[in-house]
C-alpha cells in the first residue's frame, strides 16, 4: 500500500469518527465519549498529515507548522477552560469565527499557490466561495462577539438604506468572483477579500440580541461550507465530508430556531427585529395596574405550592442566578414539592444556551422539560416562576394577530394557577412588546435582581 | 467538469444528506454542544492549512499558511475542549440529589 492511500485510509477513519460524534451528541449519556471519539479522529489525522507528500515532496516548514499549532494551543486551551459559562455564546462564536478565517486564508493561499507554480491555470470557482464565505463566517463571527460581549450595542444596528445597499454589496462580490473566474486577476482577489469582509460586518449588524442564536447556528453553517470548498479545492475527501457535516447540520438547526420563533429565516436576518418597536412599546404601559409582591409573598406561595415551573430565560444568565435558582429548587423538592424547567427553544442567546446555563449550576437534565412538555405540565402547576424571560411567555404571540411576535410558539405560563415574574424593571423585553401577562391579575410582579430576589426568597422558603 | 470533481460532489451529497439525518434526531437540549461539537469538528481546516503551509514557495504563502494554522488551532483545540467543558456539566439526577455544601455561601 502507498504511503498516500494509507493516509487516505486513515482521513476515511477520521471522517467516520466525526459522524460517530455528531451521533454521540443525540444522547447526554453519550455526548461526552462522542466528543472525545471526534477529536481522537481529529488527532489521528492531524499526525497523518505531516506524512502527506505534496506537489511530490515531504512538508515543508514542520517547524513552523508545529509553532503555529503551539501558539493556537496556549491561547486556546486557557480561554476554553477559563472563561465563564455565561460567556459561552460569545466563545462559541469567536470559535466558529476562527475556523472561517482559517478556510478562507487556505483558499486564498491556495489561489497565490496555484498561480505561482503555473499562472495560465484556470482559477475554480471553489476557490473564491472559500474565500468569500469563510470571510463572511469570520467577519459576521466578530460582530457577534462583539454583541455579546457587549462590545458594541446588542440591539439591531440600522441606517438608511441598508438592505439596499447591503445587497448592493453581495452583488458586487458576485460579478467579482465572475470576474476572477475569466481573468484570474490576483489583485482582485484581494478585492473580493475586502469585500466579503465588508459583507460579513454589514450582515450581521442589523440583527440584534435575541435572533443571534439563529446567527450563531448560521454563521457555524457557514464556516463548514467554506471548509467543504476548501476541501474541493485542496482535493481533500476530509475536509468536503466534516465541512459538509457541519454545514448541513448548522443549516438544519438554524431553520429549527427560526421555527421556534415563529418566524422565517429571512425574517431573522433581514428585518432588522426589535428595531422599531421599542417606542410603542414602552408608551403603553404607562396607566396600567400590575400586582407587584415581595420576596417573602413567592417564599410563601412557593412553599404551599405542590407543583412549580420554572421559565428561565436571557435574564438569567445576566443575573448569574442559576445557583441560586437550583438551590430553590432543592429546597422545594426538599419540602415535597414538584419542581420542573420549562425550555424554550431560543432563550437566551444561544441554542440550547438555558440547558448548559443550568446544566453548570447541576441541575440533572431530567428536570429540564421541552415546551410542548413544558405547556402540559404548566395546564396543573401552582405557580409558573418566570426568571428573566419575557418574549417567550407573552401570550401575544397567540393572541393579537398585530402583534410582531404573533405567531410564536411560546411557553404558556398563564396556564398556571399563579404567576411570579421576576423582573428588573417594566422594560419590555427583547422585541420591546408590552406583555400582557404582566397585567393579568393572576400575575405577581417582583422587581430587582433576579439574584437578589431569589437568595431573599430561598431564605423565606428555609425558613418556612 | 472532470470526474474528479465528480466524485467530490458525489461524496458532498450524500453526507449532506447523511448529517441531516444524523442532526434531526439530536434533543433540543443538547444544541448547544452539537453547535459546539461541529465547531470543533470544522476546525479540520487545520489539516488544510498544514498542507498549504507545508506547500508554501514563496513569503506570502508562509505567512498567509502560518496564520491559517494559527486560527485552525485556536477552532480545533478550543472547540473541543469548551464542548467538553460544557458536557461534563450535563449530569442526570443523582441517587442523593441534594449537594447541600456546594452552593451555601450564596444563601446567607
Amino acid at each position: 500500500m502507498s504511503r498516500g492511500t494509507l493516509i487516505d485510509l486513515i482521513y476515511l477513519f477520521s471522517a467516520t469518527t466525526f459522524l460517530v460524534a455528531l451521533k454521540g451528541l443525540g444522547s447526554p449519556k453519550r455526548a461526552r465519549y462522542g466528543n472525545a471519539v471526534a477529536a481522537f479522529g481529529m488527532l489521528v489525522a492531524i499526525v497523518a498529515t505531516f506524512f502527506k507528500y505534496v506537489d511530490g515532496h515531504a512538508l515543508h516548514h514542520v517547524w513552523l507548522i508545529l509553532l503555529a499549532m503551539f501558539i493556537g494551543t496556549i491561547i486556546a486551551v486557557p480561554t476554553a477552560r477559563f472563561v465563564e459559562m455565561t460567556a459561552m455564546p460569545q466563545l462559541v462564536a469567536i470559535f466558529n469565527g476562527v475556523g472561517g478565517g482559517a478556510a478562507s486564508l487556505v483558499s486564498i493561499t491556495e489561489f497565490v499557490h496555484i498561480k505561482s507554480t503555473n499562472p495560465a491555470t484556470y482559477v475554480t470557482l471553489e476557490v473564491l466561495l472559500g474565500v468569500l464565505i469563510g470571510t463572511v463566517s469570520f467577519a459576521g463571527s466578530a460582530i457577534a462577539f462583539a454583541k455579546l460581549q457587549e462590545l458594541m450595542t446588542g440591539r439591531p444596528v440600522t441606517y438608511p438604506g441598508q438592505q439596499i445597499i447591503n445587497a448592493i454589496v453581495g452583488v458586487v462580490a458576485l460579478a467579482l468572483i465572475v470576474t476572477i473566474l475569466v481573468q484570474g486577476s490576483t489583485l482582485l482577489l484581494w478585492v473580493l477579500l475586502i469585500v466579503a469582509f465588508v459583507l460579513g460586518v454589514a450582515f450581521v449588524l442589523p440583527i440584534g440580541g435575541a435572533d443571534v442564536p439563529v446567527l450563531i447556528s448560521l454563521l457555524n453553517a457557514f464556516t463548514g461550507l467554506a471548509v467543504a470548498a476548501s476541501g474541493f479545492t485542496l482535493g481533500s475527501n476530509l475536509l468536503i465530508v466534516a465541512g459538509t457535516l457541519v454545514g448541513a447540520s448548522g443549516i438544519l438547526l438554524t431553520r429549527l430556531m427560526s421555527k421556534a420563533m415563529g418566524r422565517s429565516l429571512s425574517n431573522v436576518l433581514f428585518s432588522a427585529f426589535g428595531s422599531n418597536i421599542t417606542a410603542t412599546g414602552a408608551s403603553s404601559v404607562e396607566g396600567r395596574s400590575v400586582r407587584s409582591g415581595s420576596p417573602e409573598d413567592i417564599g410563601v406561595l412557593l412553599g404551599f405550592a405542590s407543583k412549580v415551573v420554572i421559565i428561565p430565560g436571557y435574564g438569567l444568565a445576566v443575573a448569574q442566578a442559576q445557583h441560586v435558582l437550583r438551590e430553590l429548587a432543592d429546597e422545594l423538592e426538599g419540602k415535597g414539592v414538584e419542581v420542573f424547567y420549562a425550555i424554550h427553544p431560543v432563550a437566551g442567546r444561544m441554542p440550547g444556551h438555558m440547558n448548559v446555563l443550568l446544566a453548570e449550576a447541576n441541575v440533572p437534565y431530567e428536570d429540564l422539560l421541552e415546551m410542548d412538555e413544558a405547556n402540559s405540565e404548566l395546564a396543573t402547576a401552582d405557580v409558573a416562576l418566570v426568571v428573566g424571560a419575557n418574549d417567550t411567555v407573552n401570550p401575544a404571540a397567540t393572541n393579537d394577530p398585530a402583534s410582531p411576535i404573533y405567531g410564536m410558539p411560546i411557553i404558556h405560563a398563564d396556564l398556571a394557577e399563579n404567576v411570579i415574574f421576576l423582573k428588573r424593571s417594566m422594560r419590555p423585553g427583547f422585541a420591546g412588546i408590552d406583555n400582557e401577562l404582566l397585567y393579568n391579575p393572576k400575575t405577581l410582579l417582583v422587581f430587582g435582581d433576579a439574584k437578589d430576589t431569589l437568595t431573599k426568597v430561598v431564605a423565606v422558603v428555609k425558613a418556612s | 467538469m472532470t470526474n474528479v470533481l465528480l466524485q467530490y460532489a458525489t461524496v458532498l451529497v450524500l453526507t449532506a444528506f447523511v448529517g441531516t439525518e444524523i442532526i434531526a434526531k439530536v434533543p433540543s437540549i443538547l444544541h448547544t454542544p452539537l453547535m459546539s461539537g461541529s465547531n470543533a469538528i470544522h476546525g479540520v481546516i487545520i489539516v488544510g492549512s498544514m498542507l498549504i503551509l507545508g506547500s508554501a514557495n514563496t513569503n506570502l504563502e508562509e505567512v498567509l499558511g502560518f496564520l491559517a494554522v494559527i486560527l485552525a488551532t485556536l477552532n480545533v483545540v478550543g472547540g473541543f475542549v469548551v464542548t467538553d467543558r460544557m458536557l461534563e456539566m450535563f449530569k442526570g439526577r443523582k441517587p442523593q440529589p441534594k449537594p447541600k455544601a456546594k452552593s451555601d455561601e450564596v444563601a446567607s
